[in-house]
């Protein structure tokens, strides 16, 4: 049981970090623009078939499949922000948030017209589990791991040492004053509606290498996303790296438990648990 | 063909019910309700469950439907309604997808993902064509008798206050209204509503299962309700007939075009619902019939500023 438990802690701390790429995208996009964009599952299935695409019909290694497939989502999510969401800027948040999803509706079922409804595998190699005393784990999953680690670490490194990247936190944390000071806030929010999308791109990604992609790779992946961010304030982007890692730990502990269907429906019970104790998650802003 | 425009008929007044369930809920008290379908799935399993396995009679069962409707509504409010409108909105999505999971997994409860074949019918089916007429004379009238109660409710003080609590919660709460009563009372009603749509759907067509409750059914009654009008109980039930000619519409477009897969098609039409949303919030966000500003009663204006 104790090797068990240390083995579903390791996994949750790969699926956690993989997580917290999608998060941070969804996070993103709600600390400058202001609404929950539920295209989100479906930008991490255009991700998914982007970099399928890029792998196993152009015969791209997987590093460059992952530029294709941060791009197609980004490209995808600017499209639809543009096109759809945008211009009901004046009617409000929930009016965007409502529109978002019948974007990813039709960005969903665009991917399902193209490529039908059969699950489509990578082009990696099987390789042997490695194994330390009773732990196992996939050298594909300690890639995955890395690529999301290196992903953040950049990000990291993009906000704080980067002039766009500082004006995307200070128009996340006052747009008047960020206006203020010379920032444009239609290009700080046409940037973070690209990295926002292309990071759930590559989530999208990540978790089909584990499996495959399929039309509803995203929409699966939803729950947890909001979880994270959710779990970690929305708009806070350490909160969604913080939110995923609890998630994704959380999801594999309870497959010891419950049936592994229930896997999703862990990150909507911590996130009630946690909201009913302090409703702005653990790094929200206090008001509202 | 007639017997499919009843069935149609009959499917339109289900949806005339869910749009009256989101007029209460987010036209009336701006709750955005994601998980609708959620509600919808309860009460068809409560009425199922309850009929089909305890023996229950139909009016029984679809009481069952109401009160657990009410209950779960009141549930996910407790949890959620101090919260801003926005994890309002990702919870209640979240929460009929659990819904779903537990229906799909919890075989002993409800029969997994094989569903419950068999429900019982509200009247006999062996009336034949004569069964559906009933049923759409059924569903229709419970269907408008619902629109006028919402409607009612508008009008009434009570839902006087759900505007002003959806218009400026701050100041509602400031000219003494109990803000989270409030929203507590509207939501609980609208998912009890939606839990009756739910279980007379589920007698209709006798089958009841876990694939039926796509998150898509609640994006088709935001379809219905915006095109017919936010807010507005008559605009939201003329909006649900609308959205279910609009469904049968796509579904002739997607066959005309040549050479698609059965996959391609469905695929279509979806994109279709989804692109006719997104073009109505923009070109026509208050719907058909928008909502009309309240006057006070003549008369009244000098002393009506009590309560």
């Amino acid at each position: 049981m104790f090797w068990s438990i240390i083995q579903a802690l390791l996994n949750g701390l790969v699926s956690g970090t993989i997580l917290a790429v999608p998060a941070i995208g969804f996070t993103a996009i709600f600390a400058v623009l202001r609404y929950p964009n539920f295209a989100i599952g479906s930008l991490a299935t255009i991700g998914a078939y982007a970099g399928w695409f890029a792998n196993v019909r152009l015969g791209w290694p997987l590093e460059a499949s992952f530029g294709l497939a941060f791009t197609g989502a980004g490209i995808a999510a600017l499209a639809a922000e543009w096109l759809a969401v945008r211009p009901l800027e004046k009617t409000g948040a929930l009016m965007m948030a409502i529109c978002s999803l019948a974007v990813g509706i039709v960005l969903e079922n665009m991917v399902r017209f193209g490529f039908g409804n059969e699950p489509r595998g990578f082009n990696v190699p099987l390789m042997r589990d490695i194994r330390l005393g009773d732990l196992r784990i996939s050298p594909q999953q300690i890639e995955n791991f890395a690529v999301a680690l290196g992903l953040m670490a950049l990000l990291w490194a993009a906000l704080n040492f980067t002039r766009m990247g500082r004006a995307m936190r200070a128009t996340a944390d006052n747009p008047d004053l960020a206006k203020l000071k010379g920032v444009q806030p239609a290009t700080v929010a046409a940037i973070t509606v690209l990295v926002g999308g292309g990071l759930a791109g590559i989530g999208g990604m990540l978790v089909a290498l584990d499996t495959a992609a399929d039309p509803l790779t995203g929409f699966r992946l939803i729950l947890s996303v909001f979880a994270a961010a959710v779990l970690g304030g929305l708009g806070s982007i350490p909160g969604a790296v913080l939110g995923a890692l609890i998630i994704g730990m959380a999801e594999e502990l309870t497959v010891l438990l419950l049936a592994p269907n229930y896997r999703t429906a862990i990150g909507f019970a911590v996130i009630l648990i946690v909201l009913s104790i302090r409703p702005s998650g653990l790094f929200g802003e206090k008001s509202s | 063909m007639v017997n499919y425009i009843i069935f149609i008929l009959v499917v339109a007044g289900v949806y005339a019910l869910l749009a009256q369930s989101l007029t209460l809920s987010w036209g009336l008290a701006g709750l955005v309700n994601l998980g609708l379908v959620g509600f919808f799935a309860i009460g068809a399993y409560a009425s199922a469950m309850t009929t089909k396995w305890g023996g229950w009679p139909i009016p029984l069962g679809l009481l069952a439907a109401v009160l657990l409707g009410l209950a779960t509504g009141f549930l996910v409010t407790v949890s959620t309604l101090r919260l801003r409108d926005d994890y309002l909105a990702i919870v209640t999505l979240g929460f009929a997808e659990v819904v779903r999971l537990v229906a799909s997994n919890e075989v002993w409860l409800t029969g997994g993902t094989d569903g419950i074949a068999g429900v019982p019918a509200i009247i006999p089916r062996a009336w034949g064509p004569n069964y559906h007429l009933t049923m759409l004379a059924i569903v229709s009238a419970l269907a408008i008798g619902t629109c006028l109660l919402v409607n009612h409710l508008a009008k009434s003080p009570w839902g006087r206050a759900l505007r002003a609590v959806r218009e400026d919660q701050v100041v509602a709460a400031v000219a003494g209204k109990p803000v989270v009563v409030l929203k507590a009372q509207a939501f609980s009603i609208a998912a009890a509503i939606a839990a009756l749509a739910g279980a007379i759907y589920g007698h209709y067509t006798s089958y009841v299962a876990p694939d039926i409750y796509q998150p898509l059914i609640t994006i088709y009654v935001f379809l219905a309700v915006t095109a017919g009008g936010v807010g507005r109980p008559v605009g939201a039930f003329v909006g649900a007939y609308l959205l279910i000619g609009f469904l049968e519409l796509t579904r002739f477009m997607a066959e005309v075009v040549p050479g698609i897969s059965p996959v391609q098609a469905a695929a279509t039409r979806e994109i279709m619902v989804g692109l006719a949303l997104i073009l109505l919030l923009r070109l026509k966000p208050n719907g058909l019939m928008p909502e009309k500003n309240q006057k006070s009663p003549a008369g009244t204006f000098p002393t009506g500023a009590s309560r």
